[in-house]
């Protein structure tokens, strides 16, 4: 079934002041664009963090005693400091909901837009202020505290002044997250009230497809722990400058005090980044299946159980720290419970492919690779969730692989997935699906072989944010085999990056409605939907995975399937 | 291909508003809890240092501010309830009382802080030590008050700092409600910006029930 281009929403407006060029995007409303926007500016920020990982690692390709300087100790400190927060707030924490739950949210409960479409702007406004901010800190003054800006360090760090000036990019710094803080929970406010309202009619809650069921736990997670953080980093800011000794022992505060405020919102966070991936592989896997998901209703209660849970057990970052033993063992114990549903999810998701009729296409082969990087993240977990092992494995390299395998080989492959997935609806463009699935190839390996040697570097006891390490074989082999393993994966990310553009700008032309043959809702509207996504109102009469009544429909002409199945 | 636009048509849905809202005041709420947290924990720390702060503030002064601040909620309720009730001059008027309730509270407590101020009680800059402005609690080298007074002083300034920030913000809200009142964009049938107006006052009040005992009830 093929749909008339004419009336996108690439070529409407939601405001007959602004109808061409950058103030039709900067100004408008639409969900959709918005979502775009989101996109261009994640994406580049992304590329430019994955640079300075990339130099992180040729630094550490020999060990220093052998001569081999790329960057000086005191750059490193930046680097990944820079890396960390450019990675962390402006990529993977709008990340999936800011891109895909904008773009598809609306679409997937048949509603016109968001329930707060302008607030939905000011989010973004507010969302590309603050990395503006962040950016210019960056070029200024930068910062060595890593993103964590644990106290007293990051109060007593000096900064360095710039023509004359003392710039305390410090501080600035984390104006500009508590800034991108508050971007985040007026969007996740106006998920949750998107979900409760703007349900199609007969979508009940346990019709809405498993992204929105995501995206809605997501939500929730942000708006109960991002304040916390933003008030927090102000006081490192008021203690940055004024002598009030709210975190500084020798003031009379108290550090550990700062972790659990700190660490009460960004446990909490790794959720929000990981959530809405699983939601899109959720949506994936069944699609490329063609068969319902197994176990719905446990993977939509498994999100919010998830979310549950996960804000529950903040200070297992916190185990060597001298806490008491039995918050010690509590924590640990709430660590190894939000294992289950994490853990349902990914049966749930290999019982759906068992005798599904499977097509590889690049977002499937992204969201395996999820399954299988996640599943290396989410067991390493279980191995710093102890107590006895964490005391050997904190601060090392183990952490940050583990940290890189749930984040990265989990919550960007899934978005990377998605983006693939939903890239001919949103664009109405096709793209390479060789070049995609050899970009795939080059991310996955070279993913794998940068981070499972620096699993084996922690255990071995390469501490992490070092710069470089003693001159011994087995870091000697492992830390080489780590450098080749991200230039692999530079690679494989300038591949999927030049598909994109190059889909963008030369792809394909394409009005199919429903290429993949996928039976949730998002697929019934014209490519690229138009303005308000539906031209009748909708009413929902089956579950959204119940591919043997998709058929049917398909079959009657009153649902859009692929041409070619 | 021609370029069309079509204004959104606003439609709307007070429910969906009034949650969304709602939500926004449990974020701010969460914003003050973290505060809450820290002054308990360096409350249950130093309790005597906390008593002896304490005994600085006025209680008069707290108990004056206290008590304008729950007058302001109830003219803000009344004013609402006369606008439902379609007599726009009356919350008008009301609204004002509100706003000006709300500026003498600032006032009072602009008058409480210079008093602080001139005692020296006050958040001296790291800059200003290192050029030697130093005042009696923070001069390194004099007699310095105990950690946990600083710590009593410092959290202070900072909470009611944050709440008069948010005094402020109400007030400059309530006059953008004045002035759609006058225009009459906000009337009987389209009364919730006014609502939300005064949940937020609400909310503003509420955390200063929680800031008096805590600071000046305590000594």
């Amino acid at each position: 079934m093929e749909s008339s281009p004419s009336q996108s929403y690439l070529n409407s407006h939601t405001s007959p002041k602004w109808t061409s060029g950058f103030m039709s995007w900067f100004m408008s409303t639409d969900h959709k664009r918005i979502g775009i926007m989101y996109a261009v500016a994640m994406f580049s920020f992304f590329f430019i963090a994955v640079c300075l990982g990339f130099v992180m690692k040729l630094q550490k390709m020999y060990p220093a005693s052998s001569g081999w300087e790329i960057i000086p100790p005191e750059l490193y400190g930046s680097f990944f400091t820079l890396h960390a927060i450019i990675m962390i707030f402006l990529f993977i924490v709008p990340g999936a909901p800011a891109v895909l739950g904008n773009f598809i949210l609306p679409l997937q409960i048949g509603a016109k837009d968001v329930a707060f479409p302008r607030v939905n702007l000011l989010s973004f406004w507010l969302y590309l202020f603050g990395a503006v901010m962040a950016v210019v800190g960056i070029l200024l003054g930068g910062a060595d505290t890593g993103w964590t800006f644990t106290p007293p360090y990051s109060i007593n760090t000096k900064t360095i002044s710039i023509f004359g000036v003392a710039f305390d990019s410090i501080s600035w710094m984390l104006t500009a997250a508590f800034i991108l803080g508050w971007g985040t929970i007026l969007t996740g406010i106006n998920f949750i009230v998107t979900v409760h309202r703007m349900r199609a009619k007969g979508m009940g809650y346990f019709k809405m497809p498993l992204f929105t069921w995501s995206i809605y736990a997501t939500s929730w997670l942000q708006v109960l722990a991002t304040p916390v953080v933003g008030i927090t980093l102000l006081m490192i800011v008021i203690e940055r400058i004024m002598p009030v000794g709210f975190f500084d022992p020798s003031k009379g505060g108290d550090p550990i005090l700062f972790q659990h405020l700190f660490w009460i919102y960004s446990h909490p966070a790794v959720y929000i980044m990981i959530l809405p991936s699983m939601g899109l592989v959720s949506e994936i896997i069944p699609t490329n299946s063609q068969k319902p998901i197994f176990g719905y209703k446990s993977i939509a209660i498994a999100s919010c159980s998830i979310a549950g849970v996960g804000y529950l057990l903040w200070a297992h970052h916190m185990f060597t720290t001298g806490m008491s033993d039995f918050a010690a063992i509590l924590f640990s114990f709430l660590t190894f419970f939000v294992a289950i549903p994490t853990a349902i999810k990914v049966f749930n998701w290999t019982a759906t492919l068992y005798k599904g009729s499977i097509s590889l296409t690049p977002a499937m082969l992204f969201a395996l690779a999820f399954i299988f990087n996640f599943s290396i993240g989410g067991l390493t977990g279980m191995f710093l969730g102890s107590l006895s092992t964490d005391i050997h494995l904190h601060d090392t390299d183990f952490v940050v692989a583990h940290f890189h395998y749930t984040m990265f080989g989990g919550a960007a492959f899934g978005l990377i997935g998605g983006v693939f997935h939903y890239f001919p609806k949103m664009f109405g463009k096709m793209y390479s699906m060789l070049w995609a699935k050899i970009g795939f190839g080059f991310m996955f390996i070279g993913f794998n072989a940068l981070y499972f040697p620096m699993l084996l570097l922690g255990y071995y006891g390469m501490p992490r944010r070092y710069h470089t390490y003693p001159d011994m074989p087995i870091f000697n082999k492992l830390q080489m085999a780590s450098t080749l393993g991200s230039w692999i994966l530079v690679t494989g990310v300038i591949l999927v990056l030049a598909v994109w553009i190059h889909a963008l700008l030369k792809g394909k032309k394409t009005t199919e409605v429903n290429p993949w043959n996928s039976s949730t809702l998002e697929w019934q509207t014209a490519t690229p939907p138009t303005l308000f996504n539906f031209e009748e109102d909708v009413e929902i009469t089956r579950d959204p995975y119940d591919y043997e009544a998709f058929r049917g429909e398909v079959k009657a002409g009153t649902a859009a399937g692929a041409n070619n199945v | 291909m021609s370029d069309t636009a079509h204004p959104i048509e606003h439609h709307r849905d007070d429910e969906g508003t009034r949650l969304g809202f709602w939500l926004f005041l449990y974020t701010e709420l969460f914003l003050f809890a973290a505060l809450f947290l820290v002054y308990a924990v360096y409350r249950s720390a130093h309790l005597e240092d906390f008593k002896l702060a304490a005994e600085n503030l006025n209680t008069t002064i707290g108990t004056i501010n206290t008590i304008i601040l729950l007058t302001s909620s109830l003219t803000m309720v009344l004013s609402l309830d006369a606008l439902k009730k379609g007599s726009v001059k009356l919350a008008k008027t009301l609204l004002l009382v509100t706003f000006a309730l709300g500026m003498a509270f600032l006032v009072i407590k602009g008058f409480e802080w210079s008093a602080k101020f001139d005692h020296h009680l006050f958040l001296q800059t790291a800059k200003g030590i290192a050029a030697g402005e130093g005042s009696p609690l923070f001069t390194p080298g004099e007699e310095m008050l105990p950690v946990g007074q600083v710590l009593f002083f410092g959290l202070y300034f900072i909470m009611t700092g944050t709440h008069a920030l948010h005094i402020i913000i109400g007030a400059t809200w309530m006059l953008i409600v004045f002035f759609w009142m006058s225009k009459g964009s906000i009337n009987q049938d389209n009364h919730g910006v006014l609502e939300r107006c005064g949940l937020y006052w609400h909310l503003v009040d509420v955390i200063w029930i929680f800031l008096f005992p805590l600071y000046y009830l305590i000594a």
